[in-house]
This record gives structure tokens, sequence and C-alpha cells, in this order.
């Protein structure tokens, strides 16, 4: 973490790694320090007055933070408004900070209280999830078999379109699902955080977390059949 | 006594899963939430189809490639608010 090189990622504590992860989630990369360590020793520089260190987890997190904020808030403006404050909030907090849950884990969860209490927009989504099989009805047939079966992108997605296009269109992907759905797939999918981190963030339990990351995964793979389905294997 | 083999017959076919069933469960398979039961049920089903084996693959490189969206660049404007703000934070508290 003390490199903070974007994405390079660090795991949960131990008591914390997922008992189910579907190895998207490993870690630790290129030989750093565990995370406790690791956002230890950050924690440290931050005390000590080292911009560098400041620099580096702003530039990691404060995109994706800005992310999630969105979320719960009406406008990118209060989006950075929420997620300056958070900054702020976690460096007054800094002498407090017992990694009993990663700085990232603790680091979110601050995000997602105070753009909680700012948000107007949670309200308009209330429900874990929308209602609804996961896969359109009308793709199988009477006995449930596939009627209609997926169409075949992911060499597509592998061989033939380039990184940045299917950047956008994940992005894309994303913002248009519903908040709790994008919340959770951000923060699991997008961050690599543990279930169990997710749940702490999110306040929400292991079954609600597992619904909504359902819905949300199950959609972006329909928004990628669909812009990129149709190849041949 | 000969409707017992039957009934034993079709108690089976219910349990096996269709694959309407199979894209409601993928999730809880990769987080491991699926009992054992239901684990061996979907892992029968997936050896035999290959729709649904499809399926779970694309719902892997749709993790995957969630996983490789990379944060938007901060702007040098943000950089330097933030940077006062941990200067101010130095010196204020």
């Amino acid at each position: 973490m003390s490199g903070a090189g974007r994405k390079a990622d660090s795991t949960a504590w131990p008591a914390l790694a997922p008992s189910g992860s579907d190895g998207a989630s490993a870690g630790p990369v290129n030989g750093t320090l565990p995370t406790m360590d690791a956002d230890a020793l950050l924690v440290r520089r931050l005390r000590d007055g080292d911009e560098q260190a400041f620099a580096a987890l702003v530039e990691r997190y404060h995109s994706s933070m800005v992310g999630l904020a969105l979320s719960f808030v009406p406008s990118r403006a209060v989006a950075e408004e929420v997620v300056q404050d958070t900054w702020l909030a976690m460096l007054r907090g800094l002498d407090r900070f017992e990694a009993r849950s990663s700085l990232r884990t603790w680091l979110f969860t601050i995000l997602v209280n105070r753009a909680r209490t700012t948000g107007v927009r949670e309200a308009r989504s209330v429900p874990v999830a929308d209602a609804g099989p996961v896969v359109d009805a009308s793709r199988f047939g009477p006995s449930g078999a596939w009627a209609v079966p997926p169409e075949h992108w992911v060499e597509e997605a592998e061989n033939r379109v380039d990184a940045v296009k299917l950047s956008e269109l994940l992005r894309v992907g994303l913002d248009s699902l519903p908040a709790r759905q994008r919340e959770v797939v951000l923060l699991r999918d997008v961050e690599s955080l543990s279930s169990a981190e997710v749940c702490e963030v999110l306040a929400i339990s292991e079954a609600n977390q597992r619904v909504l990351l359902h819905r949300g995964r199950s959609r972006l793979r329909q928004v990628l059949e669909t812009e990129l389905g149709g190849g041949t294997r | 006594m000969s409707t017992l083999p039957g009934l034993l017959r079709f108690r089976f076919r219910r349990r096996e899963l269709v694959c309407q069933q199979v894209v409601e469960m993928v999730t809880d398979y990769l987080e491991g939430a699926l009992s054992p039961a239901d684990h061996r049920r979907l892992e029968r089903h997936l050896a035999g189809c290959p729709h649904c084996t499809e399926y779970l693959a694309q719902i892997r490189e749709t993790i995957r490639l969630a996983g490789r969206v990379t944060p938007e660049d901060l702007t040098p404007g943000m950089h330097t608010d933030l940077t006062d703000l941990y200067r101010r934070w130095r010196t204020d508290g």
C-alpha cells in the first residue's frame, strides 16, 4: 500500500478473508507488505507529515471514492465535497485508527457514513434488489432450459476489443446499475474488497450483499453480451 | 410396492437443476455459499450443459473486466486542493 500503485491490491485481514472468494481479490501482490504492516506504516507516515504518502493514497482512492459517493448524493460537486470531508475525517481520526480493519475499509466506511448522511438519492433505491429473474425469462423454454443461449463474447473481449473501449463499456454498465447494486459491485469487483469488508463498509448482511452482487454482476454481463455478443468461437 | 422406485426416480428428476435455476445460483456458487448438495447439483448440471458453462465463464469474465477498471486520473486542481487540505490539517489539526 505504501507504493500505492493503481489497483495494486492488498488483502484483508486474515480473519476477514472471504471464505468463498472466487479468487478475484487475490493478493498480496508484488511482494508488498501484508496490509496490516503496510497500513501501520502508512498511518505513521501520514502522522509524520509525509505529503508523498498522502498524495499516493489520494491518487489511489480519490476517484473511486467519488464514484461510490455518487451512489448516495445527487451531484458530482456534492460527491467531491463528501470525499474531501472524508479525507479530513480520516486525518483527524488517525490517532484513533486501531487497525481493526484495513485502512481502505475504514476509509470507505467513513465515506459511506458521510455520504448517507448527506445523500438524498438513496431514498429512491430502498428495496434490496429489483424483483424478477436476472436473465430474461423469454430466453428459456417451458422446461427451463436455454431457448436463446448466451451469445459468445468472452473471446471478443479478450482478443478483439481494445482495453480502453472495454473499460469505457464497463464504466457505462456500472453507472447504469441501481445504486445499491452499484455500490456492492464497485467495492467488491472493481476495488477487490472481500465480502466481509463490503458488508462492513455498507453495513449490510452477507446474504444481502450476495443478492446485490448477483443482480449487479448479471446486469453487467448482459451489457457486455449486448455490446460484444454475436462473435464466433 | 412397484411405485416406489418410480417415485424415487421422480424425486431425483425433480432435484436436477434446470438452466433457469442455474443462472440464479451462480453468485452463491462463486461465493461458496451453496449447500454441499446444491453445489453438487450445480456442478452436475454444468458438466452436461455447455450453455450454462459458457454463462458461468461470462460471469467470471465480467468480474475480471470490472477488476481492470482503473480510477480516473485526478485533475491537477484536485491534487492541489487535497495537498492544501493535508497541510492545513498538519498545522491546525
